[in-house]
């Protein structure tokens, strides 16, 4: 690497050589990409395979054994990134007993954010009707979009989100991947994973995970013409049943774990 | 607009508390029973309650503070709220000083009415200024947040953090001298109990109870809390973790 690279040609995300290691599991290992800013990309991979570990190396609040995250050209964790990296945590981070509206204006003061941006957040999210409930009385899909509309506040460049869309009805699930689309246009990356293989096709390009490894950086139409698949769900099991079969001809360390 | 956040901190966590009606009933009327219960026990004693009211004043609120705060805490830890505000333009001062003002105005309303109980229907006295009772109360109060904001760390379940007013408080409480005399403590408790806060807050009522006057002891006492009140805040600031393994 000599220079700089223009600003506007960095990518928005660097991963080098990332490896996180939790109790005697390698959670993430030695894990590189790069996402391009303005990109929807898809983090896709069972339960347990790492995405969640990924993604809070990201966003900076996982202990990592080794490598670098550069996010907009700022280390991961960096006060630099507060306001322009949203997370949205599998497990909706709000507090249950406040109304929707007043977790959006505490969480919108803390960024900085005006009041019109919570009105457009609860829009967004289509929680306008409910922007008087308490939290904690509503359903669990409600309270998972009052978490994602708390990350949209701050209009950040970066959109970190695990699993935001599980646990959905499929009118609201389509809505919400439009806004995902419609936030990449205006110039967002966004990180959205899921466990759920249909959610590949709604993305521009797809990261495949297992054992905390990459196994597949591709677009939703290589993924399913690499593997001669009519479906996403197939796909990803014959791209996991090649992975072992490569593996098992070449001996290589560390391979089986429990 | 420095300490915006913080505001919005303490605005937040004052916003929950009125949501939670039965929880702020319950900080004011527990002290006040209790205290009231023990001006019955002591009823007829010449004086005991004079001697003991003024002590447990300063108690109640700590114990009940230090319970709350840890518990509010943890489950901001646990509910990933903490950690998504620290992933936010968040300073740990801003947490926790928001934390103390909220709490603390709760223990102002706190101490009012309990004190206004005791030195009314209660029929308390001490020689030295009623005020100065109150301000201990409040002071009191806010030690006990900032206990329980550091404490809060090392527990991982409510259980825990529950059980932690037993391991923390009572053991200060049975060494701050009102039970036994604090001089009159083996020599070694006697010297444990110079290193904890209870021991300067029971004994700057006790002083306000015999004096008429404030006494340079009464402000050592004062001092030293607010020193230790100064010190839990910040190594309850120093155990929020941005980055966790």
């Amino acid at each position: 690497m000599t220079g700089r690279a223009p600003v506007s040609a960095a990518p928005a995300v660097r991963v080098e050589h990332l490896a996180v290691v939790r109790g005697r599991t390698r959670a993430v290992d030695d894990v590189s990409f790069e996402l391009d800013a303005g990109t929807l990309v898809g983090l896709l991979g069972p339960s347990g395979c790492g995405k969640t570990t990924l993604m809070r190396s990201l966003v900076g609040t996982q202990v990592v054994s080794s490598g670098t995250v550069t996010l907009l050209g700022e280390p991961a964790g960096s006060p630099r990134l507060r306001d322009r990296v949203g997370y949205v945590t599998q497990v909706p981070s709000v507090y249950g007993d406040l109304t929707v509206r007043e977790n959006l204006s505490y969480f919108a003061t803390i960024l900085g954010a005006s009041s019109e941006a919570v009105e457009r957040v609860l829009a967004d999210v289509d929680l306008c009707d409910h922007a008087a409930s308490m939290v904690g009385r509503l359903s669990g899909g409600e309270r998972a979009r009052v978490s994602l509309a708390t990350a949209l506040l701050g209009s950040p460049s970066l959109l970190v989100l695990d699993e935001p869309t599980v646990g959905l009805d499929p009118l609201l699930r389509r809505s919400l991947w439009s806004l995902f689309h419609r936030l990449a246009a205006a110039g967002t990356t966004l990180l959205v994973s899921s466990h759920v293989m249909d959610e590949a096709e709604r993305c521009e390009r797809l990261l495949l995970m297992r054992h905390g490894r990459i196994l597949a950086d591709t677009s939703p139409a290589g993924l399913l013409s690499s593997t001669a698949s009519e479906d996403f769900e197939s796909a990803f099991v014959a791209l996991i049943e090649g992975d072992v079969l490569g593996k098992r001809g070449v001996p290589a360390a560390g391979e089986e774990r429990p | 607009m420095i300490w915006r956040r913080m505001r919005a901190t303490a605005g937040r966590v004052l916003r929950q508390l009125r949501h939670d009606p039965r929880t702020v009933a319950l900080l004011v009327a527990v002290p006040a029973v209790l205290m009231g219960l023990l001006a019955w026990i002591l009823r007829g004693r010449s004086h005991d309650f004079d001697t003991f009211g003024p002590q447990l004043l300063g108690i109640f609120p700590l114990i009940v503070m230090f319970l709350v705060t840890s518990v509010a805490t943890l489950r901001e830890r646990t509910g990933g709220t903490l950690e998504r505000l620290l992933t936010m333009p968040m300073r740990k001062a801003d947490f926790v000083l928001g934390y103390a003002i909220a709490f603390g105005l709760a223990a102002i309303v706190q101490a009012l009415v309990v004190s206004g109980l005791c030195f009314g229907p209660y029929g308390m006295t001490v020689r030295g200024e009623a005020w100065l009772v109150v301000v201990v109360a409040v002071l009191d109060a806010l030690l006990g947040t900032a206990l329980g904001l550091s404490v809060s760390a090392l527990a991982t379940t409510e259980f825990q953090a529950v059980q932690f007013m037993p391991a923390f408080i009572l053991p200060q409480l049975l060494l701050s001298g009102i039970i036994v005399p604090r001089p009159e403590l083996p020599t070694v408790l006697h010297w444990v109990s110079y290193l904890l806060p209870m021991s300067y807050a029971v004994d700057a009522t006790q002083q306000l109870s015999t004096h008429a006057a404030v006494t340079t002891q009464f402000l050592m006492d004062v001092i030293v809390v607010g020193g230790f009140l100064v010190a839990a805040l910040a190594l309850g600031a120093t155990t929020l973790r941005r980055r966790t393994p």
